[in-house]
């Protein structure tokens, strides 16, 4: 069959349902429609956050008031850091290609809960509401940052109970999808799908959804905490009615610092699954990276101090967290070492989706070094609250999860719908985005290690040049964005037609028809090679 | 009254017996209060985190059922009892030593 036939195949999860018009989407419990749900979900709040990014840049291309004023400055950073961080790149890979991709990679029909599934959807987009509705109602968009600090949090007069509430909500979506992803990837395997022949993109994922299970409900509990001080006036964070401000540190980063790890073990999923396709070579190291995956977890949970060098908590307390920051580069070193190594002697393809790998693991290690700085307590204390923190988390979650994200949709979204974006267009995007990306953020470092700090709307005049570059790194990357979106969706709605297998890949998902049917597998497949056993699957 | 102590899918625990927890858990809550105003230091930590161990104990035991659940249902609420242990024991490497 070729692959025109095979797109007008009636087979197909496109076409195969029994609803119609936006009910055949908002009420499915295809795997596969809720990972588009999410998939546009996501992406639509990502491009809102781009565009509030683009206006801090704006307003801090020039010293003193350029576009807008000071409490409109709060109010835009901390509704582009609420939407960035809980819209989209914390629900972003699990909810999108976790669910477009992870059942079919283990032999799956679909998730083990179908229905909570859907219900993960619709909390989120619940959530997101409430989110989007405190911005226009009550006092207004909160101002207090997206990590929501007290005592500030439980003084100011806008509109932050409505805001975490709205957070609460998306909590329990991401709690739902980690159970159900847990419970798929224990009970419905394939046969022949063994531990050991998971491909690591759903090791990764299992690996996020014990964190989204065991830390969620401590941010859940925190937020309640939050409105119960602005509500009740119960006084648990106030030293002056017996509370503690720290300890809202400790339970807000209980949670916040693990969540980065929700955010970014799911993106060294993804490149473990482009760096082998494309050096056509099998993994190297495939156990070493499982395990990282879990060592990254659980060393990761518990390093949250990290953030609260400043904040007045005890010495002891600075050194054992500072120790423990340390420790988590050793499996994060471990994945960089093993992707290294599978590119070495590899027959390399540099097509779109690793070229955002290799950007992938060129930023990200930026990032991961520059959080060493920031982990050893020494160095912090003279970078804390400084525009280096902003660079430093933006080279680890735009550089590595937006640009494994950016990756994915290159590497898999051809695959659901049968068509390729245009080849050169792809790759000027993605080199204006990594010229772009790199100018915007590695000023913003430069500028914290010479004091300016974050969060602030205005600066001293001898910031003034490098923000000036900043700022015109954030157009370069926008527009390389803008690029990259048009030629994929042009692309994918009429672009070139491609087969089952277009990048020669031995996972699951390119053993089935392109665009895969409404069950994925017409029957029951049973496993009988690992996931990069290009020999095994047959790829030359 | 327990019906039933194996893996079936209901458990129907007596009024009686569930009126004895309920008038325990209050009598914990006022032992609460009672403990925040006497001069401690950081037994107050200790005392507060002992009584509350103990009535989440309770709630999980009695009205959450696991007492009468197998050993699978018992093993991951460990697991997760033992993250959050970990997670409140790692706050003590500041709260104890400010």
């Amino acid at each position: 069959m070729n692959p025109a036939e095979r797109l007008a195949t009636t087979t197909s999860f496109w076409n195969d349902t029994g609803r119609s018009g936006i009910t055949a989407w908002i009420f499915s419990t295809d795997h596969k429609r809720i990972g588009f749900l999410y998939f546009y979900s996501v992406l639509g709040f990502f491009l809102v956050a781009v565009t509030l990014g683009v206006l801090l840049k704006l307003e801090l291309m020039a010293p003193g008031r350029t576009i807008m004023g000071p409490q409109t400055y709060n109010a835009v950073f901390t509704v582009h850091g609420v939407i960035m961080v809980f819209l989209f790149i914390i629900p972003g890979f699990p909810g999108s290609f976790g669910n477009l991709i992870m059942p079919i990679q283990i032999g799956a029909r679909d998730v083990a809960f179908p229905r909570l599934n859907l219900l993960s959807w619709w909390l989120y987009i619940i959530g997101a509401a409430i989110i989007l509705t405190s911005l226009f109602t009550g006092g207004g968009p909160p101002d207090t940052g997206w990590t929501f600090y007290v005592p500030f949090s439980a003084r100011t007069a806008t509109n932050v109970s409505l805001a975490v509430f709205g957070v609460f909500v998306v909590g329990l979506s991401s709690i739902l999808t980690g159970l159900n992803f847990v419970t798929t990837i224990h009970r419905l395997r394939a046969q022949g799908m063994t531990w050991g022949r998971l491909p690591l993109f759903v090791w990764s994922l299992y690996a996020t959804a014990w964190v989204q299970i065991l830390a969620t409900p401590i941010l859940g509990i925190t937020l309640v905490l939050i409105v119960a001080e602005r509500v009740l006036g119960t006084g648990l964070f106030d030293p002056a009615r017996g509370g503690d401000p720290i300890m809202y540190q400790h339970l807000f980063w209980i949670y916040s610092h693990p969540a980065v790890y929700i955010m970014i073990l799911p993106a060294m999923g993804v490149i473990s699954e482009i760096i082998p396709v494309f050096s056509r070579k099998p993994i190297f190291g495939y156990k070493m990276i499982a395990f990282s995956s879990l060592a990254i977890a659980a060393a990761g949970s518990l390093v949250w101090g990290h953030h609260m060098f400043t904040s007045g908590m005890s010495d002891t307390a600075i050194l054992v967290f500072s120790f423990l920051t340390f420790i988590v580069a050793i499996p994060s070193a471990i994945k960089v070492f093993n992707w290294v190594s599978t590119l070495y002697k590899g027959s390399i393809s540099l097509e779109v989706p690793m070229l955002f790998a290799l950007s992938f693991l060129l930023l990200f290690s930026i990032g991961g070094l520059t959080g060493l700085i920031l982990g050893a307590a020494a160095t912090d204390i003279h970078v804390h609250d400084t525009q280096f923190v902003v660079g430093h988390f933006h080279y680890v979650i735009f550089g590595g999860s937006g640009f494994a994200f950016f990756g994915a949709m290159h590497y898999w979204l051809p695959k659901f719908y049968g068509r390729r974006y245009a080849e050169r267009p792809a790759v000027i995007a993605w080199g204006l985005m990594f010229v772009g990306f790199n100018m915007l953020y590695f000023t913003m470092m430069v500028l914290g290690m010479k004091g300016m700090p974050r969060r602030y709307y205005d600066y001293l005049p001898e910031f003034a040049p490098l923000n000036l570059a900043s700022t015109i790194g954030s157009w370069i990357l926008v527009s390389g964005l803008v690029l990259l979106l048009v030629n994929l969706f042009r692309g994918l709605s009429s672009g070139e037609l491609i087969g089952q297998n277009p990048w020669g890949g031995a996972t699951l998902e390119w053993s089935i028809p392109t665009p895969p049917p409404t069950e994925n597998f017409t029957e029951e497949p049973v496993v009988t090679h690992g996931p990069y056993d290009f020999k095994g699957a047959g790829i030359p | 009254m327990v019906k039933d102590s194996h893996d079936n899918t209901t458990h129907i625990i007596g009024y009686g017996k569930l009126t004895t927890v309920w008038l325990i858990l209050l009598a914990l809550t006022a032992l609460t209060v009672r403990v925040s105003r006497q001069e401690l230091g950081i037994g107050h930590v200790w005392g507060s985190l002992a009584i509350a161990s103990a009535k989440a104990g309770l709630v999980i035991a009695f009205f959450m059922h696991m007492r009468y659940e197998g050993r699978l249902l018992r093993w991951l609420l460990f697991v997760a009892l033992l993250t959050l242990a970990i997670f409140i024991g790692f706050t003590f490497f500041d709260v104890l030593y400010r």
